[in-house]
């Protein structure tokens, strides 16, 4: 007894390690984790995070306060600048759009299947695990909000995280950074595939990228979708350093496109869908219809022969009229053919080629090879059309 | 006054207020997990083990030590997606560590008080080093610049948080 209590204090202290240890063995064992430890995580969850929402929205609202009627400052010159901006952000979404409506449709023809963020969940982020070793955020959103388990979190620059564990009002992101996410990602141009993860350090790295490959630093990282959780094609970040691992494979190291450190807002994907892709026309399209578009234009035919110079071998005009050929079958919507390899294919409801009847009043004819069939005059590049004026509005 | 002598010294024995055991280290992993959202550098404080550090030299009562480790560290540990422990077992060796060595010295100074804090922020990142790689798998890297820039900066901040540790403690 005497012993006993001479060590008590080291006995008890050897108890509890013993404890802990135990407990973190069974925690370590279970491949489920979160079952044995859930009850400690939610009290722990439930007595820190309804401070941090509250300085949270002390912060937001502080900050809406400034932003909306103290930081007026210069805001008509950014006013003006923003508008430059979207003007030549129009100029490219145009030619976006087209590449966009070709690639649908040879996604189409191809019968690929597509995933599209159809909807997301803003949330705002309260606060960090506080631990360098566990790279985690914690957002006001949670159980109550129907975020669940393995959501993918973005943000406008590009891919955060996952949803890890979800409590009733709160839930665990876990950051791309931390050494045991794992995210399948491509590079942009080079189309290699690799496993992106985080390091000990809090770096990222794109793993399994075979030491052969040249991969250039700047290039673009996205995700692949291959990981069921992030749809593809999201920034996930730029190459900033290759170096040969020790292994068969590159170490590449990946600056995040998200400022992982100064997190604020963020979107989790609550749904996605994945759908086959659909063209913009109806009825499936030939490749060689979608090689057609990239011809030279074929400049318009007057309607009115007076108009014009009659040449005896003229094809007569079909399309203006609405009528068919004899022989041609039903019309069908077909693509008339752009200038200059701009595709101004016509499918229906798209604003962007909606106005693909050029603007010297091209017509719509069902689609004949202009090589083969000599009937419209040569094309003079004095009398070349202008360029159409790119399209305003793209429906959603 | 309850004082307690150990080699021919007189070391005096504090407590503190149940107000200020509960909300001094909800506060410490409170801000602990608020602040680096806002000041990313501060990830290489450590203010739940400053905080029990605190108590622990000032109570100089191993039980206390060990069990206010502990619960600080499993605390701490809930807030992370790691299994709960490993921050539990490093603070629990640090806060009977912390108030048997609080026993035996004099822990008044600010000299004294900084160089505990360099010693047990050693300690704890030994004890987590270990725990994480032999019994978690986790991959960490041992670098000792960074433990040695962190320990630093950590002493100095404990030295001021001692400080105002003092103001709310209060004697037996």
């Amino acid at each position: 007894m005497d012993v006993l209590g001479r060590y008590r204090n080291l006995i008890v202290l050897v108890g509890v390690l013993f404890a802990q240890v135990l407990g973190l063995a069974v925690q370590v064992k279970r491949t489920t984790d979160g079952e044995s430890t859930h009850l400690i995580r939610i009290w722990a969850v439930g007595a820190v995070t309804p401070l941090e929402k509250a300085l949270g929205w002390v912060q937001t609202s502080t900050g809406n306060v400034w932003h909306n009627y103290f930081y007026l400052r210069g805001v008509r010159a950014e006013n003006r600048e923003l508008k430059q901006e979207i003007e030549r952000m129009r100029l490219e979404q145009a030619r976006i759009t087209q590449d966009a409506d070709q690639a649908r449709r040879l996604q189409a023809l191809l019968a690929f299947k597509e995933q599209f963020i159809s909807q997301t969940m803003a949330a705002q982020v309260i606060g960090s695990s506080g631990s360098e070793q566990s790279r985690s955020v914690y957002i006001d959103k949670g159980e109550h909000d129907g975020i669940k388990t393995d959501m993918a979190v973005i943000t406008k620059d590009g891919v955060v995280g996952k949803v890890l564990r979800v409590f009733r009002s709160t839930a665990l992101v876990l950051l791309i950074d931390d050494q045991s996410s794992g995210v399948g990602a491509i590079l942009d141009k080079t189309r290699l595939q690799g496993i992106l993860r985080g390091t000990p350090a809090g770096e990222v790295v794109l793993e399994k990228v075979m030491s052969d490959e040249n991969v250039p630093v700047g290039e673009n990282v996205l995700t692949s979708g291959g990981d069921g959780i992030f749809p593809k094609g999201l920034p996930v970040g730029k190459v900033t350093k290759v170096v040969p691992g020790s292994d068969l494979f590159l170490n590449i190291r990946v600056r995040p496109a998200a400022d992982l450190n100064r997190l604020e807002e963020v979107l989790v994907v609550t749904k996605i869908d994945e759908r086959q892709a659909q063209p913009d026309q109806s009825g499936a399209m030939r490749a060689v219809d979608i090689l057609a578009e990239r011809l030279p234009t074929v400049p318009t035919k007057p309607e009115n022969p007076a108009e014009g110079a009659v040449k005896p071998n003229a094809a007569p005009p079909t399309a203006t009229t609405g009528s068919t050929p004899p022989g041609t079958g039903v019309a069908k919507p077909k693509p008339s053919i752009g200038i200059g390899g701009t595709a101004t294919a016509t499918p229906q409801g798209t604003g962007a080629a909606n106005a693909s009847t050029s603007t010297t009043g091209a017509v719509k004819k069902p689609l004949e090879n202009p090589l083969t069939k000599p009937s419209s005059p040569p094309v003079n590049p004095a009398e070349k059309p202008k360029p159409q004026p790119p399209a305003q509005d793209t429906p959603q | 006054m309850a004082i307690t002598y150990t080699s021919g010294e007189q070391v005096e024995v504090y407590r503190f207020s149940i107000p200020a055991t509960i909300l001094i280290p909800l506060t410490a992993v409170f801000l602990q997990a608020w602040l680096p959202l806002r000041f990313p550098f501060f990830t290489i404080f450590d203010l739940p083990l400053l905080v029990t550090i605190g108590f622990a030299t000032a109570r100089r009562n191993p039980l206390a030590g060990l069990f206010t480790g502990g619960l600080i560290g499993i605390l701490q540990d809930a807030l992370t997606h790691q299994p709960i422990g490993l921050y539990g077992i490093s603070k629990t060796v640090v806060g009977f560590g912390a108030s048997s060595l609080g026993i035996k010295l004099d822990v008044e100074n600010s000299g004294a008080r900084f160089l505990l804090t360099l010693l047990f922020y050693g300690v704890h990142e030994i004890i987590y080093f270990l725990i994480a790689r032999g019994l978690v798998s986790l991959h960490l890297e041992w670098s000792w610049t960074h433990e040695i820039w962190s320990g630093v900066a950590n002493a100095i901040l404990g030295v001021v948080l001692y400080a105002l540790l003092d103001r709310v403690k209060q004697r037996t």
